[in-house]
């Protein structure tokens, strides 16, 4: 009995780090299906989205309902800002070259953050705007903290799934991402929906951001390396392009990165994440929600 | 024979050099810490040529070379001071065991991956680069000596001026020979087009294992070096930033190039350590912000780098 409540303890951590990692993980399967881009800096716009929290909470201290609107607005802002000065230039170039300019822009976002004045490089406590409660089920127990992080993972999916599905910018999104020459013959403007897919994806990793502070109130210009490139992993592993399946990857992600820290050892934690990678880059390169068979 | 007198005017230069350098250390112009930077300029040249083999010649993008420079740091290490080498006496039999054990892992960790396409394979060498990383930091579990996240202590140190310059100038020659050969060849067409160079019968799967081999082994091999140039391994040497560093350096000496390898080396090293010594600590920290910024204008103005697929003359690179 005690064991079961401890699994489910631990689950609910999973479901609450693999929620920011669906999060972080739909930018990057977002970007990737209409730009065929590893956005190396999305983890970085994730932390830019902590900071600015930060700034307002305990600077501003601005009520939370206006932290989140005005975080997205400036991460996504961040993520166009970074689309048109460091990407588009390089739009016909090969895809090698993207890749490095984009590890270059998480670089320079890392380091010239860093410096004072800026964010500066140490650890940052981060103020929750409010105490953090405990309820207590009879099995287990979950915190205020969690709820917030489900209902507004809950909430932003809802309204992505709406944008994607539901509007004529999202279907020209899907158009583009499912072939690009094709979707420009049909008049859509893939530059400005290129430009768009990076305003909603960062967009989401800013309030991934918020999120992942409320649950880890400690930030740095660094903080955003390990759960980026965790969160790339999570889309891989449901499948690059593909919306759910970033969704799915970053709860799997989440719940095996718990399990196996409160099983196993905090330390092997990354390491099996990334044998992970390796087993479904091997087995199933197109994820486990892919379908399309991409040659050589 | 035939090897040296082909080689003669790179020889001649690299002892050119050596009577230079050899002059500044004796003299004291050179403190100790110029001479650690000198002979580690050396090193970073001799792994950035094991990635432009990788990458640059064959055009597999790897992130994850300092992993593979990390392994052959830790098994040359453990190996000399197991066995309680202290002297220049079965160094090079240690400096193989770094080589070699980097190839062996390149080799299992290649063998599968090497099928996946650019950014995939990037993503893939990635994870293998922090999963090393995690490996080395939880080393004192199987054995204490390494030391895990503490750190590996105790390593005699016996990379010295020869030792450095001899397997810089053997390794060059020997990459050049190679790049020269029918499978330096078989390289540059993967490089090319994958496609077609199996459609001409090339055994690309096998071809791209051997260059990722020889890359991890050059790796391995200043991983040797460098692990008994300072007397203390840290697993934090061997990150992904440092993986950044080798990738920088191929990219702007340019894809393809030894000779680009070299200057970038050279000017990579000066500008990181000779900025330390002439900068206020304050403003150190620009560097990093510097060297994205260029990396992207680079990207934008010249994608393969400066001295792409052109060699050095002077130096008798251009031809075998």
């Amino acid at each position: 009995m005690e064991l079961l409540s401890y699994i489910l303890e631990q689950a609910i951590n999973g479901l609450q780090i693999g929620a920011v990692y669906a999060l972080i993980a739909l930018g990057y399967t977002m970007v990737y299906g209409v730009l065929r881009l590893i956005n190396f800096a999305h983890g970085d716009i994730f932390m830019f989205g902590s900071f600015t929290a930060y700034f307002l909470i305990s600077k501003w201290h601005l009520p939370i309902y206006l932290v989140f609107p005005i975080t997205v607005f400036a991460t996504a802002l961040l993520g166009y800002a970074v689309e048109k000065i460091a990407y588009k230039p390089l739009r016909s170039a090969p895809r090698i070259s993207l890749l490095i300019t984009a590890v270059g822009v998480s670089l320079f976002l890392e380091y010239f953050l860093s410096l004072k004045g800026l964010f500066g490089p140490d650890y940052i406590a981060f103020p929750r705007p409010f105490d953090v409660r405990v309820f207590d089920l009879k099995l287990f127990s979950v915190t205020n903290i969690q709820l917030i992080i489900f209902s507004v993972t809950a909430v932003s999916l809802l309204l992505l799934y709406l944008l994607v599905y539901k509007t004529r910018q999202g279907r020209a999104m899907r158009a583009v991402s499912h072939d690009p020459e094709v979707a420009a013959l049909m008049g859509i403007n893939i530059d400005g929906i290129i430009s768009f897919t990076f305003i909603v994806g960062t967009g989401l990793a800013g309030i991934g951001g918020i999120l992942y502070a409320f649950a880890y109130p400690q930030i740095n210009v660094f903080m955003g390396i390990m759960p980026g490139i965790k969160s790339f992993i999570a889309a891989v592993l449901g499948g690059i392009g593909l919306i759910h399946g970033a969704v799915v990857g970053g709860i799997i992600i989440g719940v095996l990165e718990v399990f196996v820290s409160a099983f196993l050892s905090s330390t092997f934690r990354d390491g099996v994440i990334f044998i992970v990678l390796l087993l479904v880059l091997l087995l199933r390169p197109n994820g486990l929600f892919g379908r399309r068979i991409e040659k050589l | 024979m035939r090897f040296l007198r082909e080689a003669q005017r790179f020889l001649f230069f690299s002892a050119l050099a050596y009577v230079l350098l050899k002059g500044l250390f004796v003299s004291g112009c050179a403190t100790d810490y110029v001479q650690q930077v000198i002979i580690y300029s050396f090193i970073v040249i001799l792994v950035s040529l094991g990635l432009n083999v990788i990458y640059g010649y064959t055009g597999q993008f790897s992130l994850g070379h300092a992993a593979f420079y990390g392994i052959g740091a830790y098994a040359s290490a453990y190996f000399t001071s197991a066995l309680g080498v202290t002297g220049p006496f079965l160094f090079l039999p240690a400096l193989l065991v770094g080589g070699l054990s980097a190839a062996l892992i390149g080799c299992l960790i290649g063998a599968p991956i090497l099928r996946l396409r650019d950014d995939f394979l990037a993503i893939a060498t990635l994870g293998f680069g922090i999963l090393v990383r995690v490996v080395l930091d939880n080393s004192d579990r199987l054995s204490e000596r390494l030391g895990g996240a503490r750190g590996f202590l105790g390593i005699p140190q016996i990379t010295n001026l020869e030792w450095g310059l001899i397997a810089l100038v053997f390794v060059v020659l020997v990459t050049r020979n190679l790049i020269f050969s029918r499978y330096g060849l078989f390289w540059q067409c993967i490089k090319g087009d994958e496609l077609a160079s199996a459609a001409c019968g090339i055994n690309t799967a096998r071809m791209k294992l051997m260059a990722f081999m020889y890359g991890c082994f050059l790796a391995g091999i200043g991983g040797a070096l460098y692990a008994h140039l300072y007397p203390f391994l840290h697993p934090s040497n061997f990150d992904f930033l440092k993986s950044i560093d080798f990738l920088i350096i191929v990219i702007v000496g340019g894809m393809g190039s030894i000779t680009g390898t070299i200057w970038a080396g050279i000017i990579w090293v000066a500008f990181i350590e000779g900025l330390r010594v002439v900068l206020p600590s304050q403003v150190l920290e620009l560097r990093w912000v510097l060297i994205p910024v260029l990396l992207i204008i680079l990207m934008m103005w010249k994608p393969t780098g400066l001295m792409a697929e052109r060699e050095s003359k002077l130096l008798g690179l251009d031809k075998p």
